[in-house]
């Protein structure tokens, strides 16, 4: 199959995904939990391959993502409280230090430059370190901003403890796909530009990545500042996804997650990622929440379904996956019209081959 | 291996699209948290809502009866997870919802009932952003505001209290709003606030009580999560602290009791509901915690009748009327009736204000915890002159 | 005396929370030294030792389930490493720390659904949980023990370590797990053998805790775990007396924040002293230069 058809057929299969959820729209009521879980994964989507730029493509084990979404989500609602509703929202704080408020797409931007920013900064100093060190610094540093964002002498700013909300949102499932599917889009881009194969590089072999003339801080900076701003613009669609924003939700078991997440997609695939976030978040807060519920069978009662059980069923499928298909779904390949093609002739003339040995 | 799953998937997605719709039923829904921080309180209020149903299992509405079927779903403590559950409630076609112990969640999911056109009656949310500007979220409990101007002036008039330590949780908005007024009205009275915030995950308290200890306070404020209110408690008991500790509505649970059982603190709070104010509905309630080893763990062990299974229990009674009244089971219908509901429950009078559909309540109760029974004593009931 | 007066319960407090932060980070270290792992779950093994003795002692008299703890906590401490870490061997070291992750997950969901999310209280042991005054310091007689026990525990297990033929072959693994391995050490012993060391501390450092903090949710591991871990990175990964200097330190440090009034920050600075010591001295203070091997 030649690159053009290839393209084609996935152009035409992403307008197909966005036609499929606007006929979804009408057909079911808006609040209906499919189109919930929809909105939830497109963001998770976007969340899991900035952080698979990272952990995947350049091979830098960072466990910040929960610390550079807090921050977007935070510039997010900050700058775009409408000026009228600052007042109920910062009642304690006399209606906050800030007086303006931005379009939507200029806090969007600004959320992911801010956390691009914050990154560079934290970046300067962690990123000399390796593997596991990396991990736990992150981790560190993300529930440092925690601290920060939620200590009441900032308040004025970012409301202390108290929740951030009235901000605009979104009602139709179709922006936050659009939003991310671009957001991938550039991933894409930037994973199959010169950087892209850089960062490749130096997650196979740092050595000799350097050998070849790679700018080793450069590369692994830039990485860590693109990962940021979409882990900080997917922060703000998370905010308006919730409609508030409190800086406990942003843990680090939040981290944890989106990093199984990335392992069940495959370490190192973009299509991957997308695929395991939807089944992710359609299997932990859908699909397996009959699990939570004490049922009968007739006047048999199925042991061991009671609150809490969804989460243990979930818990060991994730490591089932994690032990036994490393790999995730889809390894570190990419789903591609072209592949499937290619798959499909191979499993064909497997077929004949068996034919003809038979006869 | 793969069809295999493939096939557990299609069949779990038939079973959770499937709704088990009967034309006689009408659906409520119960927005609590079974787990994270609040999942002890969401517990016990979840059990006053199914005491309620199983003693009242039936609606007439407009002259037809109706069995009233419980759709629970947990909000895991989470703003991150409320929508979805939310969005499971709407899905499962719930004529009105019950919920949420904790504010930060009932914010969250706030606008996914009311895109879907669904009331919702806060039972025990008591931060005052949650009905605030819009129609369809009630409540039926106090506010706040109201909580903490009645502690601090019962601080101040109880214990002539001039010095007061504030320990609330780092990020946690019931904490910080409480704490927040009680400040403001102890301030207001000509007392001085000592605060101090803790971090989540924090079991040591030491270094805060110490801090009480050394500052010379007269009684000391603390608004937390029972989790949280077990280590204060026993660590405030190990240093040996002789002023009171005062607490807002989360302390009121059987927790507490256990934890100072048998210890010298003298341990105040302020609540919505005094366990023997109806002998009736306790004896039956304790009867039915009893009469099952799942109710009795979720209620903690014991039978004691906290102040949000009251409230829950309320709240069923509530909606029903709101059924009765709208005469259908359609919920803008029911959204129109509560307005006008009014109702008398065990936890007093419920009627709702005209402008965000608060509760009117102008009372609060004040127990204290006696250490040697393991129960609550009435202290007063206190109002904000 | 009157500033000893004010400051001494701060010390007493960082002292006895240092000990038991020793107890878990010694089992982090020596993981560590053997299989360059960071055992994500071993904060989590500690919150199951203290559920375990939740329910033990309901049933059980306390000279029967504290051993039993012990024993049910070292056995989890074998099983995980049998399950999720020995099939990862020859597996890249992220998919490893994965699973750990992945580890600590299921502890943390499997507690929650036994505990059914409430917070269960620890029965108290008697003696070491009663109150004792030290100077001006109402305090609990666990805050005495604990540091006099860790020292007492890490003594014995330096001469484990460093005067029998099991220690031996740990310290020959931790220096070059292949040479080791050719040099005809069972491995898989040896590993074993460490999680259950790292295991039974974790047991004893969750009862001490405990009786200091009587309450325990599926979460309750996570926090001490990982500052036990800042503890482990503080004092030079791989030495046991590093490891326990720096529990120490870190201890009597949060507590003495705590008490100038920074509580907002008294996790942060552990991070935050984290980034510190790996950016400076990333071998920490009795850590060993280790040379990047190509």
């Amino acid at each position: 199959m030649s690159k053009k058809t290839n393209t084609i057929i996935s152009a035409v299969l992403l307008v197909a995904l966005c036609g499929f959820v606007l006929i979804l729209e009408q057909i079911l009521p808006s609040t209906h939990i499919a189109l919930t879980v929809l909105k939830k994964s497109c963001i998770y989507a976007l969340l899991a391959v900035s952080m698979n730029l990272l952990n995947g493509f350049t091979g830098l084990f960072s466990l910040g993502q929960a610390g550079f979404m807090l921050i977007g989500a935070y510039t997010y609602g900050v700058l775009t409280i409408p000026v009228a509703e600052r007042a109920s929202v910062y009642q304690y704080y006399d209606g906050g230090l800030i007086q303006f408020a931005v379009p939507v797409f200029v806090g969007l931007i600004a959320a992911g430059a801010v956390a691009a920013i914050f990154a560079w900064l934290i970046g300067l100093p962690v990123l000399r370190l390796k593997s596991d060190y990396l991990a736990i610094a992150t981790l560190g540093f993300a529930e440092i901003i925690r601290a920060i964002f939620q200590w009441d002498k900032l308040g004025v700013i970012t409301n202390g403890s108290n929740l951030l909300r009235k901000f605009p949102t979104f009602k139709s499932t179709l922006f936050p796909l659009i939003v991310c599917g671009i957001c991938i889009a550039v991933i894409v881009l930037v994973i199959n530009s010169s950087y892209g194969r850089a960062f490749r590089a130096i997650r196979d072999d740092e050595i000799a990545a350097e050998a070849m003339g790679i700018n080793l801080a450069k590369h692994k900076r830039m990485s860590f500042c693109i990962s940021s701003f979409f882990a900080g613009v997917g922060g703000g669609l998370l905010a308006m996804y919730q409609t508030s924003i409190q800086a406990s939700t942003f843990k680090s078991s939040m981290t944890y997650e989106i990093l199984l997440i990335v392992v069940i997609g495959g370490l190192g695939s973009v299509t991957g990622s997308c695929l395991a976030s939807f089944l992710y978040i359609a299997c932990s807060e859908w699909w397996l929440r009959f699990l939570d519920t004490e049922t009968y069978i007739g006047s048999f009662k199925v042991p061991l379904l009671r609150s809490g059980f969804r989460k243990v069923v979930f818990a060991v499928i994730v490591m089932v996956v994690v032990l036994f298909y490393r790999k995730g779904i889809m390894g570190d390949k990419e789903f591609s019209p072209a592949r499937v093609h290619d798959w499909w002739q191979k499993k064909k003339a497997k077929k004949n081959a068996g034919k003809e040995a038979a006869q | 291996m793969k069809k295999l799953a493939a096939a557990l998937i299609c069949a779990t997605m038939c079973l959770s699209c499937v709704a088990t719709a009967s034309a006689e039923t009408v659906k409520i829904g119960v927005f609590e948290p079974a787990s994270g921080d609040n999942g002890a309180g969401g517990k016990q209020e979840t059990l006053g809502i199914q005491y309620a149903n199983e003693e009242t299992p039936t609606v007439e509405i407009d002259g037809v009866e109706y069995d009233v079927e419980l759709v629970i779903v947990d909000n895991e403590s989470s703003t991150e997870k409320a929508p979805t559950a939310a969005s499971e409630l709407v899905s499962q076609g719930v004529s009105i919802v019950l919920g949420s112990y904790g504010s930060g969640v009932s914010i969250a999911a706030s606008d996914i009932f009311a895109e879907a056109g669904i009331p919702v009656i806060g039972v025990t949310c008591t931060n005052p952003q949650v009905t605030e500007g819009n129609t369809h979220y009630f409540r039926i409990c106090f506010l706040d505001p109201f909580q903490g101007t009645v502690l601090a002036n019962f601080a101040s008039e109880n214990f002539e209290a001039t010095k007061a330590y504030v320990l609330t949780k780092l990020g946690d908005d019931y904490s910080a709003g409480l704490g927040t007024y009680f400040t403001q009205a102890f301030e207001d009275l000509g007392g001085e606030v000592i605060s101090d915030t803790f971090p989540d995950g924090t079991a040591d308290f030491t270094s805060y009580i110490t801090t009480a200890i050394n500052e010379g306070v007269d009684v000391i404020f603390a608004p937390t999560s029972t989790e949280a209110a077990q280590l204060i408690i026993s660590t405030a008991s190990s240093q040996g602290v002789e002023v009171p500790l005062l607490a807002g509505d989360t302390w009121d649970s059987n927790v507490i009791l256990n934890a100072a059982e048998g210890t010298n603190l003298n341990v105040y709070v302020s609540t919505f509901y005094q366990e023997g104010a109806n002998e009736e509905f306790d004896a039956n309630i304790k009867e039915w915690i009893n009469s099952d080893s799942t109710n009795l763990s979720n209620n903690g062990g014991d039978d004691t009748v906290a102040a949000v299974t009251a409230m829950g229990y309320d709240a069923y009674y509530v909606a029903l009327e709101a059924l009765q009244n709208a005469g259908s089971t359609d919920a803008a219908a029911v959204n129109e009736a509560l307005w006008d509901t009014t109702y008398t429950g065990v936890t007093g009078e419920i009627s709702f204000e005209s402008e965000n559909g608060d509760a009117n309540r102008d009372t609060a109760y004040v127990k204290v915890a006696n250490t040697e029974t393991a129960a609550w004593d009435f202290v007063a009931e206190q109002g904000v002159q | 005396m009157d500033f000893i007066n004010r400051n001494l319960p701060y010390l007493l407090a960082g002292i006895s929370v240092g000990g038991q932060y020793a107890l878990i980070a010694i089992g982090y270290t020596m993981v560590y030294g053997i299989l360059r792992l960071i055992n994500f779950a071993h904060g989590d093994i500690f919150m199951v030792a203290a559920l375990v003795f939740v329910y033990a002692s309901a049933s059980f008299p306390l000279y029967v389930s504290i051993p039993l703890t012990i024993i049910m906590t070292v056995i989890l401490g074998f099983a995980v490493e049998r399950v999720a870490y020995k099939p990862l061997r020859s597996a890249p070291r992220m998919s490893v720390m994965i699973s750990a992750i992945g580890v600590s997950y299921l502890l943390q969901n499997l507690a929650l659904y036994v505990t059914g999310g409430l917070a269960q209280i620890v029965p108290s042991i008697p003696v070491i949980s009663d109150s004792i005054k030290i100077g001006s310091a109402t305090t609990r007689v666990v805050t005495v023990v604990t540091p006099i026990l860790t020292i007492v525990l890490v003594i014995v297990l330096m001469q484990l370590i460093n005067h029998t033929k099991i220690g031996m072959a740990m310290r020959a693994v931790s220096d070059d797990f292949e040479t080791s391995r050719l040099m005809g050490i069972k491995i898989n012993s040896v590993i074993s053998t460490t999680f259950m060391i790292g295991s039974f501390l974790a047991a004893v450092g969750a009862l001490l805790y405990f009786t200091n903090y009587p309450s325990v949710v599926p979460t309750s591991g996570a926090m001490p775990g990982l500052k036990a871990f800042v503890a482990a990175v503080f004092g030079g990964i791989g030495s046991i007396p590093g490891a326990v200097i720096g529990a120490f330190i870190i201890g009597i440090c949060e507590n003495i924040i705590k008490g100038l009034g920074w509580t907002t920050f008294s996790d942060a600075f552990t991070f935050a002293l984290l980034i510190v010591v790996l950016l400076v001295k990333p071998t920490g203070l009795f850590g060993e230069k280790a040379t990047d091997k190509v």
